[in-house]
């Protein structure tokens, strides 16, 4: 009898637990706050999400949408602990952006154990998608083969057939430096050398001399904000590019393009999955973006995939009704269809590849900027099954083959 | 890693001279730093954003007031100094006699705060910084393309650093600095103004820092950490060099710089650690530091 009672009371509080979750989401963003990518995603990540919860409509339908975010100060230590906490405490059934390698690797794999849903914006190591791939993660917005394919692979194609490498060390810039060496390699190129410089490095100049040394024609800079911008501008004092070498910035945002002024980053081409003047729509989104921003800045590419991400989340959420079960949400994801603001349209692959075109851009002459922000042209649009790695090629144990 | 026979001798002579325009900027850090130790027995962990608010305070007067480099190279440190001076005045005064960790403490509180104003305000990627017409262009030395204006970053720092060592070591001005350190009482009872001589020190100390910061402006993105990001490797050349020591930290500082562009030849991976390395076996071997004194 006694056995009973309790059984009941249990009961009742398991149900009660499940009306309490009835029409609730938990947003986390885990981004960087005060690093050297705190500019790309950073507070512009949570003010992207809190736009799409907005715009999802989901709360006039009597949803309650909770947000909240962290700084994972980018060690994997504390983003782990973050992301444990969070869905351990019930704080988040979604993890967004998580801009840096390292971090998204260790979340990912927390999430998966937790059976939540992981949505990366920020993070780039294409691996996400390859031998680390999983049913509770989408790669959002671009990986480190997306970029290599568009920025690596025009490069060489435009007469740059021997590569040097300056790489951040650690797994993004490793993964990065391996993707662009396979494109350069594909497209007939060889790459001479490489050199590793930390993460948060403010002095490139050692490394640029041994770079200018190799004779190589392309520097290829296989790392990201801070210390992308960094290395351009120590790059034009040592005359590399007088000296008839080319810089290739794999990965540049264009918040990267704002601070270091288009004196200084002009002509340099970048790969990019959201562009704020791209068309109205991405004009549009851009402009509500920047007014909720301090400094009036346009969204980066990785902000504009938090927003799609979180968007399409939410519509999976609403066709598939409140649930716990973090697989099943993305596999509702994946059957549907994405279609956003920022991002229009596109579709997840099995793998957890968010696939939509990637633009190659090039930044203007100070003389052809018009209007704040008018930095950058179109040299080439790259139709989504180009711009990512081919499922064929593809090591997660989730495709079929 | 690059093999040890694969370096050639240009390669490492260009190395080497990178490494001493870095070792440059720490022996002007940490000349600073010593200097308030020295005088104050601070440990002034305000260095690293002082530091940035010089390189700040150049981008300020270029941006909204047209004045140029060379201006700025003065009428940075002054500004930031006297800011330094008012946190001496308001606050460092306060906490004279008391364990180092309070000051410790309140000047870390203190840089937190500076920096995560301006960072609220600037973003995290910074602004950039020209490098003035003068100094535009570089020399190829054979060896190496060295820019004009790191060339100019070196022999300006290494004279202010000797113009430093100078006035505190070989002047009157110097010798009543360091009476009044010694023995604070003594010197007050020959007519000297201690307090204010204190605070003039303090509002020098931190001049210094934000002429780094001037000249790494044009160098690196002036942006809020770029001190805090330094200011570690600074506190380890004091530490090597000896605290308080005037010429110990600028030779410190440059020896280190040398060091650490030699590692990023032969072992880059350790680049990043090699400084604390040596402070590490410095310690062991001598605690109070190369040039230090022993307590």
């Amino acid at each position: 009898m006694k056995h009973l009672v309790a059984g009941a009371a249990l009961g009742l509080m398991l149900t009660g637990a499940a009306f309490a979750q009835e029409k609730v989401v938990n947003v986390g963003v885990l981004t960087d706050m005060s690093g050297p990518y705190a500019d790309v995603g950073g507070a512009g990540s949570t003010v992207a999400a809190q736009m799409a919860i907005d715009d999802s409509g989901l709360i006039a339908k009597g949803w309650k949408i909770n947000l909240i975010s962290a700084d994972h100060q980018n060690k994997v230590d504390v983003g782990s602990n973050l992301a444990r906490e969070w869905i351990d405490q019930g704080k988040a059934d979604v993890i967004l952006d998580s801009l840096n390698s390292g971090v998204a690797l260790a979340v990912n794999q927390i999430v998966k154990e937790k059976n939540k849903v992981f949505l990366v914006s920020g993070a780039a190591s294409s691996d996400l998608t390859g031998k680390s791939c999983s049913p509770n993660t989408i790669h959002w917005t671009y990986d480190t083969f997306s970029q290599a394919n568009g920025t690596g692979k025009a490069l060489t194609k435009a007469g740059g057939d021997s590569w040097y490498f300056i790489t951040a060390d650690y797994a993004f810039g490793k993964a990065l430096e391996r993707d662009t060496t396979a494109v350069v390699k594909a497209t007939g190129g060889k790459v001479l050398g490489d050199v590793m410089a930390p993460l948060n490095n403010a002095d490139f100049s050692s490394q640029l001399l041994q770079a200018q040394a190799s004779k190589a024609k392309v520097i290829g800079l296989a790392n990201a904000g801070a210390d992308t911008a960094n290395a351009i501008k120590q790059a034009a004092e040592f005359g590399i590019t007088q000296g008839g070498q080319n810089l290739a910035a794999l990965l540049m945002f264009i918040t990267d393009v704002h601070a270091l002024g288009l004196q200084a980053a002009q002509g340099l081409d970048f790969t990019t999955a959201y562009y704020w003047d791209l068309n109205d729509k991405t004009r549009d989104f851009g402009n509500r973006f920047a007014q909720k921003m301090k400094n009036g800045a346009k969204p980066s590419m990785v902000q504009a995939g938090v927003y799609s991400a979180l968007i399409h989340y939410l519509k999976a959420v609403e066709a598939l009704g409140p649930t716990g079960d973090g697989a099943a949400i993305v596999s509702t994801m994946k059957s549907m269809p994405t279609e956003d603001e920022a991002m229009g349209k596109g579709y997840i692959r099995q793998d957890g590849r968010k696939i939509h075109p990637m633009y190659l851009l090039q930044v203007k002459k100070p003389s052809e900027s018009k209007y704040p922000w008018d930095y950058a042209k179109v040299v080439l649009t790259l139709p989504g099954e180009e711009a990512f790695r081919p499922l064929a090629q593809s090591e997660c144990p989730l495709v079929k083959k | 890693m690059i093999p040890l026979l694969g370096i050639t001798t240009q390669a490492l002579f260009a190395q080497l001279l990178v490494g001493l325009i870095n070792g440059a900027f720490y022996a002007l850090l940490s000349l600073g730093l010593a200097v308030i130790f020295g005088m104050l027995n601070i440990v002034n962990f305000a260095h690293g954003a002082l530091y940035m608010m010089g390189a700040f305070a150049a981008w300020f007067l270029l941006n909204y007031f047209h004045i140029g480099y060379w201006p700025a190279l003065v009428l940075a440190p002054l500004g930031v100094g006297l800011i330094g001076m008012v946190i001496e005045r308001t606050m460092l005064t306060r906490l004279a006699g008391l364990d180092h960790i309070y000051g410790l403490l309140l000047t870390f509180g203190i840089a937190l705060i500076i920096q995560g104003l301006f960072q609220n305000y600037f973003g995290a990627s910074g602004q950039p910084y020209p490098v003035p017409d003068l100094l535009k262009g570089g020399a190829n030395l054979g060896f190496m393309y060295l820019p004009n204006y790191r060339a100019w970053t070196v022999l300006f720092s290494i004279a202010v650093c000797l113009a430093t060592w100078f006035a505190i070591e070989k002047t009157r001005l110097g010798s009543v600095l360091r009476a009044a350190t010694e023995n604070p009482q003594l010197t007050r009872a020959f007519g000297v103004n201690v307090p204010r001589l204190i605070t003039l020190t303090y509002g020098f100390g931190v001049g210094l820092a934000a002429l780094a910061g001037v000249l790494a402006a044009p160098i690196y993105q002036v942006r809020p950490l770029m001190g805090a990001d330094l200011i570690v490797v600074v506190f380890a050349v004091v530490v090597i060099g000896g605290m308080g020591s005037i010429m110990g930290s600028i030779v410190t500082g440059l020896l280190l710089g040398l060091v650490e562009g030699l590692t990023k030849v032969f072992y880059p991976q350790a680049a990043n650690t090699v400084v604390f390395v040596i402070m590490v076996l410095v310690l062991l071997v001598r605690p109070a530091g190369l040039f230090g004194k022993k307590a």
